[in-house]
């Protein structure tokens, strides 16, 4: 079974390294957010260190998003999602390896990401690093876990990928508010014995809509 | 081989089948005929399982009981659309589909499926490249990779060249002679007449006609199929 | 069930309802004591929790309508889960208008972010999702498959908002605090409203079932009398 989840997974990265479709728009989306904000926050500059955990993980959000539409809708294309659907596999196993390329995808526009930060608002971080890549990465996981399925949802419906923010954003809230808290935890008070909490909230949320999801991948494949 | 009993199937009040029957033996190549819009796809799909019918019963190899898992490993389906990547290589594709049916996926034997299909030569670029019949012709290898026992084919002859129509018809014999059960949907009468034993006409949802290929000729059956879809 | 007794049941359920809230609106607007520091302004208590409390369990039954639409594949549960659905986003509605109601004279802001006000906005959001998905799936058999799959995901996700939110409201603290304590003397007005409420539910959940029941048959009308041309 892991022989084919890396399969998926390989053959998803293998594609996406070639086009670069979803990792242009997924950086490029995610580097214009970051100029938007600047903008608006322009009335709260002296402060904006403050203000970079919410900004970061909005600009996260949003090209995540991006990236997950684009997970179904390359499948759509002549029709892949059949041939997908005719291989005797688990449907979990095309839920696990597509959730895990849409993991690498975002974590490579994240840290791009978080790099134009750094220069937009003028930040230096050194020993927080490996806490931020722990932040990252479980947020991620947490974020791609529930979005994977409710892409699978939303690509079926009239409206399409225009769905899929509207189904996934009150889900995910509990990622983006602990996300947020813990990055700021980093960035901010430094203060490391509070990122028990938050870490552990998102770890429970990965785990439970990790399971979920792929119990449930079944009932959503379709073509 | 297949049993189906009582099949219907609803997208909320269109009724795309309403209770189809139909016994396939084992060995038999069954070519389907209706009208567009008749239910010729909507029936390969749900035999595919691609699709769920909204009631009747269907059991792939009676009388043995296979989970849909099973089911799947024992068919293959094709349709108009290719469900190859058209960013990867004819090989990449075929490697891809390969593992995941846990099939050989080393180089030389995914290089001799190739060749059985003509495209030895060309494997190295991408699908997006490819000419319709070329793509056609990679599909054909993807979706019978494993050698399933039945083939499922809708309308695959459309697009295609001659040298494409010749090839088709060449691979479905042999696979007929290699003893396969063969259902393909199909709009060109005298090709599917050419091609089958048994001849069925899906009408308003239901098998209208359903006659073995010995029992008439092919101006008989054009007849008879031009009558049923007159009827109304 | 048969008709005739659904019918009987409807009538009963009905006086009851107007019963319930008639004792409902005289407790909580006369027999209740006035409370010490907000006044009569507090009476909106007995309206603002309950609602939330029967909003949750419109939601418990939606996601067990949802799981057992999954298990059994019967279109019933798929009517329930609908039916629980809209009812339940009625009643957060009721929680979200009544909060702002309550917050102004109290704090002079309309809305708080408190932990209950803010799950309740998200937990509204989560089902006017369920409600988005359904509509915009015209196939009947798949969107009940894909609402109840996103049902399933809704109620899950419900407890870890809470405790998200209110952990982030614990390192941000507001001076702004609802009132959470009832007194004894509260208690029958709240229970009585609480009961009314549940009531309430009930018969509109009925309602609504038989009016999605009501589309089905003529679906399935239309089917037969297509098979029969």
């Amino acid at each position: 079974m892991l022989a084919k989840i890396w399969a998926i997974f390989r053959k998803d990265l293998l594609i996406e390294l070639r086009t670069k479709d979803s990792l242009n728009a997924m950086l490029f989306f995610g580097i214009v957010v970051l100029v938007i904000f600047n903008f608006a926050l322009e009335s709260v500059r002296e402060s904006i260190r403050s203000a970079v955990p919410g900004v970061l993980w909005v600009a996260f959000a949003f090209s995540g998003t991006l990236g997950l539409n684009r997970m179904f809708a390359a499948e759509k294309e002549n029709s892949c999602l059949q041939g997908l659907l005719m291989l005797p596999v688990d449907r979990g196993v095309i839920y696990l390896g597509k959730m895990l390329a849409a993991t690498v995808f975002m974590l490579i526009t994240e840290v791009v990401i978080f790099v134009f930060s750094l220069v937009f608002f003028n930040l230096t971080v050194w020993n927080e690093i490996p806490y931020l890549v722990l932040v990252f990465f479980i947020g991620t996981l947490g974020f791609t876990a529930v979005g994977a399925l409710l892409s699978a949802i939303s690509v079926n419906t009239k409206m399409r990928e225009v769905l899929l923010p509207l189904i996934l954003f009150p889900v995910i809230l509990p990622i983006l508010v602990n996300a947020v808290e813990a990055t700021s935890i980093i960035l901010n008070t430094v203060d490391y014995r509070t990122l028990k909490l938050p870490l552990t909230i998102m770890s429970v949320f990965t785990i439970v809509f990790g399971t979920i999801s792929y119990l449930l991948f079944e009932y959503v494949l379709e073509d | 081989m297949i049993e189906v009993r009582g099949l219907a199937k609803y997208f909320g009040r269109f009724s795309a089948l309403r209770d189809l029957h139909l016994s396939v033996g084992e060995g038999e190549f069954i070519a389907l005929f209706g009208r567009n819009g008749a239910g010729k796809t909507t029936f390969l799909r749900i035999l595919a399982g691609l699709s769920r019918p909204s009631s009747g019963e269907m059991r792939i190899l009676a009388p043995h009981v296979l989970t849909p898992r099973e089911a799947r490993g024992s068919m293959g389906y094709l349709s108009h659309n290719t469900a190859l990547y058209a960013d990867l290589t004819a090989l990449e594709n075929l490697r891809f589909f390969a593992r995941l049916m846990n099939l050989p996926s080393g180089d030389g034997d995914l290089a001799e499926k190739i060749a059985r299909v003509g495209l030895l030569g060309r494997e190295r670029e991408p699908v997006r490249n490819y000419s319709r019949g070329m793509q056609q012709r990679l599909a054909i290898a993807r979706a019978f990779l494993h050698d399933p026992v039945i083939l499922l084919l809708d309308e695959p002859f459309t697009g295609l060249d001659q040298h494409g129509t010749d090839f088709l018809k060449a691979y479905l014999a042999d696979a007929h002679a290699r003893g396969r059960t063969c259902l393909m949907a199909i709009h060109d009468a005298p090709l599917g007449y050419e091609l089958a034993d048994r001849l069925v006409v899906i009408e308003k949802g239901v098998a209208a006609l359903d006659v073995a290929k010995a029992a008439l000729t092919l101006e008989q059956f054009m007849d008879r199929y031009k009558a049923l879809a007159e009827e109304r | 069930m048969d008709h005739k007794s659904q019918s009987r049941l409807d009538t009963v359920l009905g006086v009851l309802l107007l019963v319930s809230m008639i004792g409902a609106l005289y407790m909580a607007f006369l027999g209740a004591p006035r409370e010490k520091t907000m006044g009569d302004l507090q009476r909106i208590f007995y309206f603002h929790v309950p609602a939330g409390m029967t909003g949750l369990t419109a939601f418990a039954v939606n996601f067990v309508a949802s799981v057992m639409f999954l298990v059994k594949k019967d279109r019933w549960w798929d009517n329930l889960a609908l039916s629980a659905a809209e009812i339940g986003v009625i009643f957060v509605s009721i929680v979200l208008v009544t909060g702002p109601i309550w917050a102004k004279p109290v704090w002079f802001v309309w809305w708080t972010w408190s932990p209950r006000l803010t799950s309740s906005l998200i937990l509204w959001m989560l089902y006017v999702a369920y409600l988005l998905v359904r509509n915009y799936v015209p196939d009947p058999d798949r969107r009940a498959t894909m609402s109840a799959v996103f049902g399933i995901v809704a109620f899950v996700d419900a407890p870890i908002v809470w405790f998200s939110v209110r952990w982030w409201r614990d390192i941000h603290p507001s001076p702004m605090l609802e009132t959470g304590g009832l007194s004894p003397a509260m208690r029958p007005a709240f229970w009585t409203c609480w009961a009314a409420f549940q009531i309430l539910f009930i018969y509109l959940i009925r309602r609504r079932f038989y009016l999605e029941a009501a589309r089905n048959n003529v679906e399935w009308l239309v089917r037969r009398a297509d098979t029969l041309r």
